[in-house]
């Protein structure tokens, strides 16, 4: 090495041997590319007595450095992903109502106004004009504009972030419903907490409601209706489609939020799970009620009713 | 809890480093350390139970393959988790550092890091070895690596360069990381050809029973 000082490179260079804090800090921002032996250098430059002194003072410092960043780490994440998109939705649904309420208005004074959000970025833009001096219309056009910017901002947020929060929910669920199925839950480690059984009727609480009160039937499904897996199936067999894919959503959400690695091979249980329950209504004559057999199916604390069957 | 000297311990047994015993459990024998328990392993006295089910190092052990572990070595562990390999090698070996990228695991492991004052938890990535060179001493006696992330052998050459020349990689290599679709074999094949740029390859075994499409490799560098 070229380094004059017989520290240089190490965490512990400059570092006060009682200072824990500063020891921490260089730990995860300093950086090395070639490893030394380091015990030998702090007790030869002083920083430690002798290589037993070194190696408990690295041990706190390890362990100071570590607490504080995974502390960090899980203060950012998921919180962040329930505010993103519960914004980008009030975002969503308010560029919405005041874009109707300005295709009312600009329909009285141009017979051919247009409608939604596109409609208000046309009349924004300048690429479409009123034959009014009135100010106020084009106003109201910018600012479903921008909530419409701000939305499609949010939403790619979403979509980067996710994978990160919860790669396997991401994955099998697409980003922007995983962090949906957060946000209702109230957190990933809540929705990792909950049986398939109140995953697959997350969103649906009204009907839930009701039905417990006996004035409805169970709700097959909660917000996972949008998913291919149900959306795509028979409306005879969307209720199993909705019980298999809660139970692989929930076995993904304990992953993300107990071990964080990823299972890839979630994405192909599930599909061939959902070939299975399609095939039954597509002309085959499949009587295979096959419980996924997994553990996942938390039959006993299903919020069905067992009138969706 | 300091390295037992050899005075203490019963012969080691076969190729289990000093540290390691096979002990009965409940009327069956397993390999053990001593140490505070981790994961609800059954434990008898100080001893408790490491179950090569759950831990591809206590599986490559349990199929007697020559780690060259001898026990008392300096180790640099890649893919710590939530510890529950890693605790067992710090209770037998000596200075282990254990990296793991990921936070969620990271806060098991500083848990069953608590007890165990030589096993220094490091929250980096094994693929960026520049962001804990600064930590991490030089020649270490082993790099255990079992990081189940595509890039496998990639990771093992580049944390070559903690490894002394006496010292062993005990690699275990998970097919489906690399690519779920294709045969493990292949897979095997291509991370064994990328390893041998910085490593000889000493022994490989597949770690069935124990760990279904993983392959055990132990190398030592070239
Ligand atoms: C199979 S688990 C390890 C289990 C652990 N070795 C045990 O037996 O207790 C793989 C771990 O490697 C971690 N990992 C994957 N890629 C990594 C990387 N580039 N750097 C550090 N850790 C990584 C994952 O977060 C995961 O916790």
């Amino acid at each position: 090495m070229s380094d004059d000082a017989p520290t240089a490179g190490g965490w512990f260079a400059g570092v006060d041997p009682d200072d824990l804090e500063a020891g921490a800090t260089a730990i995860r921002e300093e950086r090395q590319a070639t490893p030394r032996d380091w015990p030998t250098l702090a007790v030869g430059s002083g920083f430690a007595d002798d290589e037993r002194e070194y190696y408990d003072i690295l041990k706190e410092a390890t362990t100071r450095a570590a607490e504080a960043a995974v502390s960090e780490a899980e203060r950012a994440d998921d919180r962040q992903l329930v505010h993103a998109i519960r914004a980008m939705d009030d975002c969503e649904r308010t560029a919405n109502e005041l874009a109707e309420r300005l295709a009312e208005w600009a329909g009285t004074v141009d017979p051919d106004a247009g409608t939604g959000i596109e409609y208000a970025r046309e009349l924004a833009d300048g690429h479409r004009e009123l034959d009014t001096d009135d100010r106020r219309i084009a106003s109201l056009a910018e600012r479903v504009a921008d909530l419409g910017d701000d939305a499609d901002e949010l939403r790619e947020f979403v979509e980067r972030r996710t994978p990160t929060v919860a790669p396997n929910l991401a994955s099998l669920a697409g980003p922007v419903l995983a962090a949906r199925l957060i946000s209702l839950a109230g957190g990933l480690e809540n929705l990792a907490k909950k049986p398939s059984g109140t995953i697959q009727v997350l969103g649906a609480e009204d009907a839930l409601f009701a039905h417990l009160r006996g004035h409805a039937p169970s709700p097959k499904h909660g917000i996972i209706y949008v998913h291919d897996a149900v959306r795509g199936t028979h409306p005879d067999e969307r209720g199993s489609a909705a019980r298999a894919l809660a139970g692989k959503l929930a076995i993904a959400a304990r992953v993300d939020h107990y071990s964080g690695e990823r299972k890839p091979e979630l994405e192909g249980e599930l599909t061939d799970r959902i070939e299975t329950i399609q095939a039954r209504t597509g002309g085959d004559t499949a009587e295979d009620d096959i419980d996924p057999g997994d553990g996942s199916d938390d039959a006993d604390t299903d919020a069905r009713g067992g009138t969706d069957e | 809890m300091p390295t037992p000297t050899l005075a203490e311990v019963p012969m080691s047994d076969g190729s289990l480093p000093v540290g390691v015993e096979r002990r009965e459990f409940d009327g069956t024998e397993r390999l053990a350390t001593r140490g505070e328990p981790v994961y609800g392993e059954p434990t008898d006295g100080e001893w408790r139970a490491w179950n090569p089910h759950r831990s591809k190092l206590g599986a490559m052990l349990a199929l007697e393959m020559e780690t060259g572990l001898s026990g008392g070595e300096s180790v640099l562990y890649l893919g710590a988790a939530s510890g529950t390999t890693v605790s067992h090698v710090a209770d037998f070996a000596g200075p282990t550092y254990a990296v793991e990228f990921a936070p969620r695991p990271t806060r098991d492991l500083l848990e069953a890091g608590a007890p165990r004052p030589r096993l220094f938890p490091l929250l980096a990535d094994a693929r960026k070895p520049e962001t804990y060179g600064h930590v991490v001493e030089s020649n270490v006696d082993a790099i255990v690596q079992d990081v189940a992330t595509r890039g496998q052998a990639r990771v093992a050459l580049e944390n070559r360069r903690f490894l002394d020349d006496d010292g062993r990689l005990l690699l275990a290599v998970k097919a489906r990381s690399e690519d779920v679709t294709r045969e493990p074999a292949g897979v095997f094949d291509d991370v064994c050809a990328t390893l041998e740029d910085g490593y000889e390859l000493l022994e490989q075994r597949r770690l069935e029973p124990y760990h279904e499409d993983h392959l055990g490799i132990v190398a030592r560098p070239r």
